[in-house]
């Protein structure tokens, strides 16, 4: 099913909030890259700017003990969760006071304090765990639901089909989203992909797939409440796929010279951010009023780029804890 | 005591620990209707088919399933049929499983069991047969045990369900019928690292685990015909393994032999002859061997097979060349 919503009912207050958590995430991942050119943030990172809409408008839509599984490119949705900057921006630093202790980095952010499960360094892995995750609510008979991230990439390994299918043949509550951004890596996920997407994919293993602009956070957040709430009634697995564009390379690092400036310049032009700003200009409300309350999220990522960058490295021990119980350990840590 | 099988102590353990904690659960192929080898036979009847349950055959699906499942507070028991087929689920087992605690800093524990059958079982050829145990054994944050006796078996798939790191449970396909003695005793466990000694000895230490602990009891009763006294230990976890107990032993025989069915190469074996050559070498009266597999894959023919069985006369032979 293809949703082409135009809303004639605007929520202005909300448009506001989902513009400044856009700009949050905007933020958070220009320093990151900022303090990754100088030379702070030591480890890849994989920015998800112009996907920010989907991280709003999806994870916006999860109770704080409903389960979030996310990728490499997660940082908007870690934060979305609830997660917050400070303790990321350290974690990216490989800091003292990282959300991991410093241990994971960019790629493997959690936070379980709010349902955030973990990012993931192999693509499509979360998409298991997440059925695993879902599993366990069931038996548990909980009512949160669990919500998986992935990008269009994943489609094309195999724990996509083991994990869809188990989600079906298991009933879980779970919202698969694919975040499809065009790319897999480096190379145009089309070109690698055999038959009709994502979406043929999911409905083809009997999960109701829907497929919409994932960069109209407005239409990100009425679909996904949407279907979230029919998971957590018990209607079974769901899943969206959000088409997006990522506006920068696979890595920070990453020129993305393998596609030309013009589609890359007008694809800049449906950045959601942008797109988002209008919507709300178009309602007739002044420009101060967003601004004002994005600039409230700035001063907070600049403030988690200063406290990570002054903050200790973690202590060495480190490096040997949380492996498993130390009584289980008999040859001690240095060897 | 009662008689019972291995597979049947393995059967009786996972039952005490379902009704024990009710987290507890089970899942794989087959095992509604009992498990490939009957492992599970009559447990859904008790536990309800949610807590003994089918899965497709999607082994990255139950091993990464059941990672997700442990985070959320249950303790999957998950099933792999055969060890060679966890192969399908390795990224789940070693990137997952194995490296949430620490990568996520200590958040969450991955408390999850996973039974993996290993050894030469019914001319099972070259997937049906490996004893992958040692590949385990490299990877920081699980556990690896590989029960010999049906009350090992017991005690310490009692303990592998209830701790709270993931374990690789390795059973010995050829050792479903053996029968031995299993503690009545309420809330029997055996901790994880603590060796067995199988048999006394004071000439040499043969240090073993699994099946091969059987076949090394056995060339050790034949070589105590000829005068010469052995001391077995049954290893019983790779990894802890029991250093203090291995070390005890070849500080009074001086002279250590290990013997496995997995390929010698890489073997844990290895492991345990590097640490004695290492740190007890002033003890030792002669030079440490290895005896397992040569490197080539399980043959199907039974005279083929047998090319690449460590046998009570190769332990035997090997002991005596070790004067």
């Amino acid at each position: 099913m293809r949703i082409n919503t135009t809303r004639s009912n605007v929520d202005t207050d909300r448009l506001i909030q989902q513009y400044a958590q856009m700009r949050r995430i905007r933020a958070f991942e220009e320093t990151a890259i900022a303090a990754s050119k100088e030379g702070l943030v030591k480890g890849a990172i994989h920015p998800s700017i112009g996907q920010e809409a989907i991280a709003v408008g999806v994870c916006g839509n999860l109770e704080t003990d409903d389960v979030l599984l996310s990728t490499h490119r997660g940082h908007g949705h870690t934060m979305v969760k609830g997660a917050v900057p400070v303790e990321m921006m350290c974690e990216l630093f490989g800091k003292q006071g990282g959300i991991c202790k410093g241990k994971g980095g960019s790629m493997h952010i959690a936070d379980f304090r709010v349902g955030m499960l973990g990012s993931n360094g192999v693509v499509g892995a979360n998409i298991t765990i997440a059925a695993g995750a879902a599993h366990a609510i069931k038996l548990k008979k909980s009512n949160q639901i669990v919500c998986c991230i992935f990008g269009d990439g994943a489609i094309n390994r195999g724990p996509f089909l083991e994990g869809l299918n188990w989600a079906g043949v298991f009933d879980l509550p779970i919202l698969f989203v694919c975040e499809d951004n065009g790319f897999a890596a480096t190379t145009r996920t089309k070109t690698m992909t055999s038959g009709a997407g994502p979406a043929a994919r999911a409905e083809s293993l009997g999960i109701p797939a829907t497929e919409i602009d994932g960069n109209d956070v407005a239409v990100v957040d009425d679909v996904a409440r949407e279907l979230i709430d029919g998971i957590r009634a018990g209607g079974g697995p769901r899943f969206l796929v959000a088409k997006t564009y990522r506006l920068t390379g696979h890595t920070a690092a990453d020129p993305a010279a393998y596609r030309d400036s013009a589609e890359v310049d007008a694809k800049w032009q449906g950045d959601p951010i942008k797109r988002c700003l209008d919507s709300i200009l178009q309602t007739g409300i002044e420009d101060d009023v967003p601004e004002y309350e994005a600039n409230k999220c700035l001063e907070e990522i600049r403030q988690a780029y200063e406290v990570a960058k002054n903050a200790p490295w973690p202590d060495i021990g480190e490096a040997f804890s949380d492996v498993q119980d130390s009584d289980l350990d008999t040859t001690g840590a240095n060897q | 005591m009662s008689q019972m099988t291995y597979l049947e102590a393995g059967k009786r353990a996972l039952a005490e620990e379902m009704r024990r904690d009710e987290m507890v659960w089970a899942i794989g192929e087959d095992l509604g209707r009992g498990g490939v080898f009957g492992q599970y036979i009559g447990l859904a009847d008790e536990f309800g088919r949610e807590r003994i349950s089918d899965a497709p055959i999607s082994e990255a699906a139950i091993m990464g399933g059941a990672v997700g499942a442990a985070m959320m507070g249950t303790r999957p028991v998950v099933e792999m049929r055969f060890s060679d087929f966890a192969l399908c689920a390795i990224d789940e087992l070693v990137n997952q499983a194995a490296k949430a605690r620490f990568m996520f800093g200590g958040q969450k524990k991955v408390p999850l069991v996973v039974r993996e059958p290993i050894g030469m079982w019914r001319s099972s050829a070259a997937q049906h047969s490996q004893s992958l145990e040692s590949w385990y054994t490299h990877i920081p944050g699980l556990v690896v045990v590989a029960p010999s006796t049906p009350e090992d078996t017991y005690g310490l798939f009692k303990t592998s369900i209830r701790n709270d790191d993931p374990v690789v449970f390795m059973e010995h396909k050829n050792l479903w019928g053996l029968t031995g003695n299993v503690s009545d005793e309420e809330d029997f466990t055996i901790p994880l690292g603590k060796a067995r000694i199988a048999r006394e000895g004071s000439d040499i230490t043969i240090v073993s685990w699994s099946a091969t602990v059987h076949v090394a009891v056995e060339a050790a009763d034949t070589l105590a015909s000829e005068g010469t006294s052995v001391e077995v230990i049954d290893l019983r976890t790779l990894w802890p393994w029991d250093k203090e107990a291995v070390f005890a032993s070849v500080e009074k025989t001086g002279r250590l032999l290990v013997a496995h069915e997995a390929v010698s190469v890489s073997g844990f074996g290895a492991e345990i002859v590097a640490s004695v050559a290492e740190e007890m070498f002033s003890s030792l009266k002669g030079p440490i061997k290895r005896l397992g597999a040569p490197r080539s894959p399980v043959s199907y023919s039974p005279p083929l097979e047998d090319q690449v069985r460590v046998t009570a006369n190769n332990i035997a032979a090997a002991v005596r060349a070790m004067g």
